[in-house]
């Protein structure tokens, strides 16, 4: 029988032009059993058929432009919107967020990083709200070990969209010390509000700078991005059951 | 627009001597035309035909069982890593461009040996950079343009590796005046491939299409291989268009396109446009293939309108390709790279008659034999000046230091200190095979696909090999596989870059030479092949020469990921080993350097025995699993390569591995503390062992013979203690972390 059983969780990952974590991302969700995934390049049109979207990080068009300001342009992003709308999970990481945040498929934006220079190191992040469909296995207050690599991550958003996240409870992510404390020396981008990652009002988008798939491997220096992912198939199985 | 006639100072100005010239008229027959005169100029210059440095590198070992591509046939060579996997790496250097441009000639240079990388069919994994700039301290001119450089080139590095999607994962950053105004930036790529995915650079099948591939030919980077093949002056500045600039998105782009391209059957041969571009890929192919090429430059997509056949020629505009495509599959080229939307153009193909041909349109404006082009260029047998031994330090002539001021001193030194500044701006994690990351002796890499776990380093100290040459090259190739060993892993092969002065002078000959000697006794010690690399010459600013640099990159596999180990200390309770004796060699030593201003005396001895026998030994305990940390001593000695282990390598925020102590006794000696703490003596390892493992280790080290003690223990309370004879010294952890740490950010933020 097993042969047959369908995927728990068939996602697609977008190919744009300058993705460079497609592949990482491929195989961090082909680490737990029975989810597919599939590379999709960007000149493709529909997505019918999958549970969740992955757009990956990378410099999408070399991001010469405003990070992501071309990619939301890309063919494809009409099939991204029609799922998000449909209620489809749609996931972006780093670049990926950006992209979501051009399109105006999360709010606010993505800044130069405040010391004007790329940062790659693992942070802590704090879970600020578990009713997700992305944060639903972890805990309120629960303190992740994920990397971040990103020049420009630099949350930014205008008082009254920012107040409105705040109080709708899209802020899913925030840049915190090791016990979890949200400081300043915590920050290492700028972003308002220590904000790591946010997700849609309808909570089945959620855009983050910090890159869950680096850390699903124990021999790769943690398995603290797996619970994103976990989150995800038990989304698409409840809405399957 | 017409050429300039050819006249003495024309030639002259190509870079050609007279006797080089007469052999360009001796194989044409006549006088060359003016694109010809350039086609010779570049591809006869030291950076493509290794004029001066060929007849030595023949000395270098370059076969083995596992050799698949040897070093020089290719764009790089290949070596077998087991179940049909194989490595494709290199390392190139990219010095004078980022001497007068230092964000795009590091940026250039990470492009050019990633294609190096991919050309031979090979998917690229990870990269490394080894750098040099002069001091970086104090408040001079000189320092601020030191500090410009190392920050642009560290930018452009960033820049183009972040942005294609490869982990830069190791590397080595000095600070020495003998750099100031000639950086060196060496740029390292390691690509995996089944055997047979293994492609050639051969124009291979007369008929079969030529195709250009990538990036349109502009201006920039005319000439670049004559220019990197000129000593650095004042002048410099102004062949700044010598300099291409890089665009890593479409280096992505062509990448992936060429991959693709290669899975399917359609390519006989493919070459990238590096150094000398249009014209070394036509000629080179042409030579290897034992075929002629003819193309027309009217066809080669072109981003500037009017160029001239010359310029289009020399031009060193990045991210092309060459491809030889098998007659009948010209479609699959086209959907690849319309896919990709990348431009590409049939621009010619091959021929039987052996000849580089270039036209443009009806008219001929090059018509070379391309093997003697590739291959009969000039050859030098330059002299090497005599050359005696430095005698051995006169320790009476070195005062003292105070140990206690010394370390957090060396700690802080820009070449010793933590170099997170550099590694934090590059993506190091990206591709998700990292598994040390850096700060430890050796990266770390799994590479997925292959299921292999890669161990690779990069080192190379220039103050032993100023002193000393050849025992300098030796230490290099041994601290490399030191460095891997460290880290559980077993050296498979090396590539080279050489690193010199202006071959004329006798003195700087002598220093090549004698380093090819030391790397070539190194490899054969450790069993390994040099399987290519990079020659850079005319290293010399007003000032004078660069120290001799003969970097070094070595690739190790690591048989069982329970194998990985890294330099830090695990818990408190673990018991602390010393392999290899204390030592008392102080000449070349940082010590002398940093804290008393000499650079002098002799280097440390070199026993390529002992050193294999104590990488053996650190091996065996490692696989038995009784190591939880191993430590090579390097520059600043004892000391500092113990406080480094008790720092932890995990990034900021991050203190999993550190927050601990260790407490010291190095025993009885009759050695001066200073002596003991900071010299450099070779083939020495801190381990550490988990107490309940203690016995079983010194049993197992006491059969392999080589010398070891237990000389202390991991602490819970963070503070370094170290005794020696009478003397005790005692150092709080987070001192030193902190100065170790923020040493390089103070000097670049400030």
């Amino acid at each position: 029988m097993a042969a047959t059983l369908s995927p728990v969780m068939k996602a697609a990952v977008i190919q744009f032009p300058g993705s460079n974590c497609d592949t990482d991302c491929e195989a961090a969700l082909k680490s737990f059993p029975g989810v597919e995934a599939a590379i999709v390049w960007h000149k493709e049109t529909s997505l019918a058929g999958y549970d969740a979207i992955v757009l990956p990080g990378g410099f999408s068009y070399g991001d010469y432009l405003r990070c992501g300001s071309i990619a939301r342009f890309s063919p494809i992003m009409g099939a991204v919107r029609d799922a998000a709308n449909a209620g489809v999970l749609v996931i972006g990481i780093c670049n990926g967020f950006q992209i979501l945040c051009e399109a105006g498929l999360l709010p606010g934006t993505l800044q130069r990083n405040t010391g004007l220079l790329f940062r790659c190191e693992h942070r802590h992040l704090r879970v600020e709200n578990t009713a997700t469909p992305f944060t639903s296995v972890l805990h309120k207050g629960q303190v992740l070990d994920i990397p971040i690599a990103h020049g420009e991550g630099n949350y930014f958003a205008d008082p009254e969209t920012l107040r409105q996240i705040e109080e709708n409870g899209q802020v899913v992510l925030r840049y915190c010390d090791a016990s979890g404390n949200v400081t300043p020396e915590a920050n290492p981008n700028g972003s308002l509000g220590n904000i790591a990652g946010i997700c849609s009002h309808g909570r089945n988008v959620f855009g983050l700078m910090p890159h869950p798939e680096r850390v699903c491997d124990p021999l790769l220096g943690g398995t603290d991005g797996r619970g994103i992912f976990q989150s995800m198939i038990e989304a698409v199985q409840k809405a399957k059951a | 627009m017409s050429n300039p006639a050819i006249t003495p100072e024309l030639i002259a100005k190509h870079g050609l001597t007279p006797e080089e010239y007469q052999k360009v008229l001796d194989i044409l027959g006549r006088e060359p035309s003016f694109e010809e005169l350039g086609v010779f100029s570049v591809m006869w210059s030291e950076h493509c035909s290794y004029k001066n440095s060929r007849p030595e590198l023949r000395k270098f070992p370059t076969t083995g069982p596992s050799v698949l591509v040897k070093a020089g046939e290719e764009n790089a060579g290949v070596i077998d890593i087991g179940d049909g996997w194989a490595v494709a790496f290199k390392i190139e250097s990219h010095n004078h461009p980022s001497a007068v441009e230092p964000f795009q000639g590091a940026a250039t240079g990470v492009g050019g040996i990633i294609r190096d990388i991919f050309t031979m069919g090979a998917r690229p994994v990870f990269l490394m950079d080894s750098l040099r700039f002069g001091s970086i301290e104090g408040d001079s001119e000189q320092a601020k343009t030191n500090r410009r450089l190392f920050a642009g080139v560290v930018a452009g590095i960033a820049h183009y590796g972040n942005c294609i999607g490869l982990p830069t994962v190791a590397g080595e950053v000095y600070f020495d005046e003998s750099y100031s105004g000639n950086p060196l930036v060496n740029a390292f790529c390691l690509g995996i491939l089944r055997h047979e995915q293994i492609a050639r650079g051969a124009a291979e099948g007369v008929g079969n299409p030529v195709f250009y591939v990538g990036a349109e030919t502009g201006r920039d980077g005319l000439a670049g291989a004559a220019f990197a093949s000129r000593e650095l002056t004042e002048e410099s500045k102004a062949d700044r268009p010598a300099v291409q600039v890089g665009d890593p998105f479409r280096e992505k782009l062509l990448l992936e396109a060429c991959l693709e391209l290669l899975a399917t059957d359609a390519v006989a041969g493919i070459q990238d446009m590096g150094a000398a571009g249009l014209t070394c890929s036509t000629c080179e192919t042409a030579s290897r293939g034992g075929t002629g090429v003819e193309i027309d430059i009217q066809l080669v997509p072109q981003r500037a309108k009017g160029q001239t056949p010359y310029e289009v020629l020399l031009s060193e505009s990045q991210e092309r390709m060459l491809v030889i495509v098998k007659k009948g599959k010209e479609d699959i080229v086209k959907r690849i790279f319309e896919k990709w939307d990348l431009p590409y153009a049939e621009i010619g193909k091959v021929t039987d008659d052996g000849k580089m041909r270039v036209r443009n349109g009806s008219d001929v404006v090059v018509e070379i034999p391309a093997r003697s082009l590739a291959d009969d260029g000039p050859l030098y047998h330059r002299e090497a000046a005599p050359f005696t031994p430095p005698a051995q330090l006169d320790l009476s002539s070195v005062p003292q230091a105070d140990p206690d001021a010394v370390l957090p001193r060396l700690l802080a030194h820009p070449s010793i200190a933590s170099k997170r500044w550099v590694w934090r701006q590059y993506d190091h994690m990206v591709r998700t095979g990292t598994a040390v990351l850096p700060g430890s002796d050796a990266a770390v890499f799994i590479v997925r696909e292959a299921n292999k776990i890669l161990a690779a380093a990069t080192d190379c100290n220039a103050v032993y090999c100023r002193l000393d040459p050849t025992v300098g090259a030796r230490i290099a190739v041994a601290e490399c596989a030191r460095n891997l060993a460290c880290s559980g892993a077993v050296p498979l092969g090396v590539t080279d870059n050489l690193n010199f002065g202006n071959p004329h002078k006798p003195e700087n000959f002598y220093q090549l030479r004698a380093a090819v000697e030391g790397i070539s006794e190194g490899c054969r010690a450790f069993g390994v092949p040099v399987t290519g690399g990079n020659v850079s010459l005319y290293n010399e600013s007003p000032a004078g020469a660069i120290d001799p640099t003969p970097t070094i990159s070595m690739v190790g596999r690591i048989d069982d990921a329970s194998h990985i180990t890294t330099q830090a200390f695990k818990e408190a309770g673990d018991q602390v080993y010393l392999l290899g004796g204390t030592g008392n060699e102080l000449g070349g030593s940082h010590y002398l350097l940093a804290i008393h201003g000499r650079k002098e005396g002799a280097p440390p001895a070199m026993d390529f025995d002992k050193e294999k026998a104590i990488h053996a030994a650190l091996l065996g305990v490692i696989r038995k699993g009784l190591v939880r940390s191993a430590h090579d001593c390097s520059e600043g000695g004892l000391a500092v390569a113990i406080a480094e282990s008790t720092f932890g390598t995990r990034c900021e925020g991050h203190d999993r591995d550190g927050g601990l102590g260790a407490t010291i006794d190095l025993g009885a000696t009759n050695d001066r503390p200073d002596v003991v703490l900071f010299n450099e003596t070779q083939g020495r390892i801190i381990l550490s062992s988990k107490a309940s493992d203690a016995a079983s280790l010194e049993k197992e080290l006491s059969a392999s013979g080589v010398p070891f003690r237990k000389i202390g223990e991991v602490t819970a309370n963070a503070e370094l203690s170290i005794k020696t004879g009478t003397n005790a010294y005692a150092w709080k952890v987070a001192d030193l972390q902190k100065t170790f740490e923020s040493a390089i950010p103070n000097l670049m933020e400030s």
